[in-house]
């Protein structure tokens, strides 16, 4: 990848060419503009802008963390932190027969539950239907949620998943973290969590941060640890 | 509005009352991400006047009778505050905060991409909080700033100005006193790369020739603006750092 240059909407970034372009610009006739603000990734065969801000967009094949919204006769409309409409058909949603006249769909998912699913398709019009079907997807029961900037996902997830696995495994806790910025914990140490997240939000330019995370969760146990003895002292 | 006798706007050496040339716009400032609670927000002033802009979304639009299915609408809403004026301005919406809020959001419709958002809606608020002429235009270069915080895919970013005829010369950028007691204001915001004009409104009387001269003076302050804007872009996000180190 070549040098990291900020740019903004109208800018112009290069000659079209025989290229890829990406969903983040836009080319009149052989020259290629950005529509958003912010990173210019530029090679050989594609051109596109990773943007700095913004809503979640969803893309096919992306694990998300949704709320079921309203229930239909034939599946379940869900909020999935995005402007387009998700649908997660009972097809996709359960596993065995359903006979639609005689079942509650509100049984296999309610209002107000949340599921982790991921994105099956893209229709026209944008309208998103949605799967359960899939290695580790479910409903997630009990434990809290929180939303994030969906485009500073990328920093908590770690590159190949370092940095979510490292709080995982440190915090004992169990994170799910859905690409459309929701965040699901359960466990004991959410708050330590909670922190972490907080602190890679804010931190989320330093390079080294993975480390930095590490040695934060260390000391905050310690921290935690230390209090804890002096309360049993007294 | 009628000027009082022997009141000039311009003097014998071609300044005007507040001391700048006739090509010169008032000091401009520009702030952005000041709302943490917006999806996109910023901060302009050119000189006393000064403009708050906040976006949210693209968000659901509800009642759903309002949502177009191929593309998504835009909602904006100009107005100015109470304390914003000399005299107490009542507050809420009237006749021209609902024309000035149109004439916006056709300007803001030209450049977004609408069509990436069926059935959605992007809400942009102006609040005017200091108020000395050029208004429409501090607010639409702080909706264009925020909208592009927002990640809001668009064309280019919307830079705005004002002109008109003082005296009987033409200048930039009018406070509130020129658009009072001057001959005529116009109104324009451009898509500066693009070169298209997105809103252009006249009040009072010019020639074709002043016009055309005061509508290239203008697109020049324009190009001036969008430079401003894109530096005030590139500074906020090199300062919380995104993903440059």
């Amino acid at each position: 990848m070549s040098e990291k240059k900020i740019v903004v909407p109208g800018e112009y970034l290069g000659l079209k060419g025989d290229r890829k372009t990406g969903s983040n610009v836009y080319s009149e006739e052989d020259k290629v503009y950005s529509k958003k603000v912010g990173l210019l990734r530029e090679s050989e065969n594609s051109i596109d802008v990773v943007p700095l801000s913004g809503i979640y967009i969803p893309r096919k094949g992306d694990k998300i963390i949704g709320i079921i919204k309203e229930i239909q006769p034939s599946g379940w409309v869900v909020d999935i932190n995005s402007p387009y409409q998700a649908f997660l058909p009972l097809a996709e949603g359960v596993n065995e027969f359903v006979d639609v006249f005689r079942t509650d769909l509100s049984k296999y998912y309610d209002i107000g539950d949340v599921v982790y699913l991921k994105i099956l398709n893209i229709m026209k019009k944008k309208i998103i239907q949605l799967s359960i079907k899939d290695a580790g997807l479910r409903k997630l029961e009990d434990g809290i949620l929180i939303k994030v900037t969906p485009t500073k996902i990328p920093r908590i997830i770690g590159r190949g998943g370092s940095m979510i696995s490292m709080i995982k495994q440190k915090t004992k806790t169990n994170v799910i973290v859905g690409k459309n910025g929701i965040i699901w914990i359960k466990g004991r140490n959410t708050d330590k969590v909670l922190k972490a997240i907080e602190l890679i939000e804010v931190k989320s330019h330093l390079s080294g941060l993975t480390e930095k995370i590490s040695e934060f969760l260390d000391s905050y146990s310690q921290q935690k640890e230390g209090r804890g003895e002096k309360n049993e002292e007294a | 509005m009628k000027k009082p006798e022997g009141f000039k706007l311009v003097d014998g050496k071609g300044k005007r009352i507040d001391g700048r040339g006739l090509d010169e716009t008032r000091p401009i400032r520009m702030e952005v991400g000041l709302l943490s609670r917006a999806d996109g927000s910023a901060k302009v002033g050119f000189g006393n006047t000064v403009a708050v802009a906040a976006v949210f979304g693209p968000r659901a639009l509800f009642p759903r009778h309002l949502q177009e299915v191929e593309e998504c609408i835009i909602r904006t809403r100009y107005n100015m505050a109470p304390f914003s004026t000399e005299s107490r301005k009542s507050p809420g919406t009237d006749r021209r905060s609902i024309e000035i809020s149109k004439v916006l959001r056709h300007a803001i419709e030209a450049t977004v991409f609408l069509e990436e958002f069926p059935r959605a809606t992007i809400d942009v608020y102006m609040e005017i909080i200091s108020s000395d002429g050029s208004t429409r235009c501090t607010a639409l270069n702080a909706a264009s700033l925020a909208l592009a915080l927002a990640g809001v895919p668009m064309r280019d970013l919307i830079a705005s100005c004002t002109g008109g005829k003082i005296d009987g010369k033409l200048a930039i950028d009018l406070n509130g006193k020129e658009d009072n007691y001057g001959e005529a204001d116009v109104a324009f915001a451009m898509l500066p790369t693009k070169r298209e004009i997105v809103l252009l409104q006249m009040d009072g009387e010019l020639t074709k020739e002043e016009f055309m001269t005061l509508l290239t003076k203008m697109a020049d302050k324009c190009n001036k603006i969008r430079d401003m804007q894109v530096k005030t872009i590139k500074e906020y996000y090199k300062k919380i750092g995104g993903e440059l180190e």
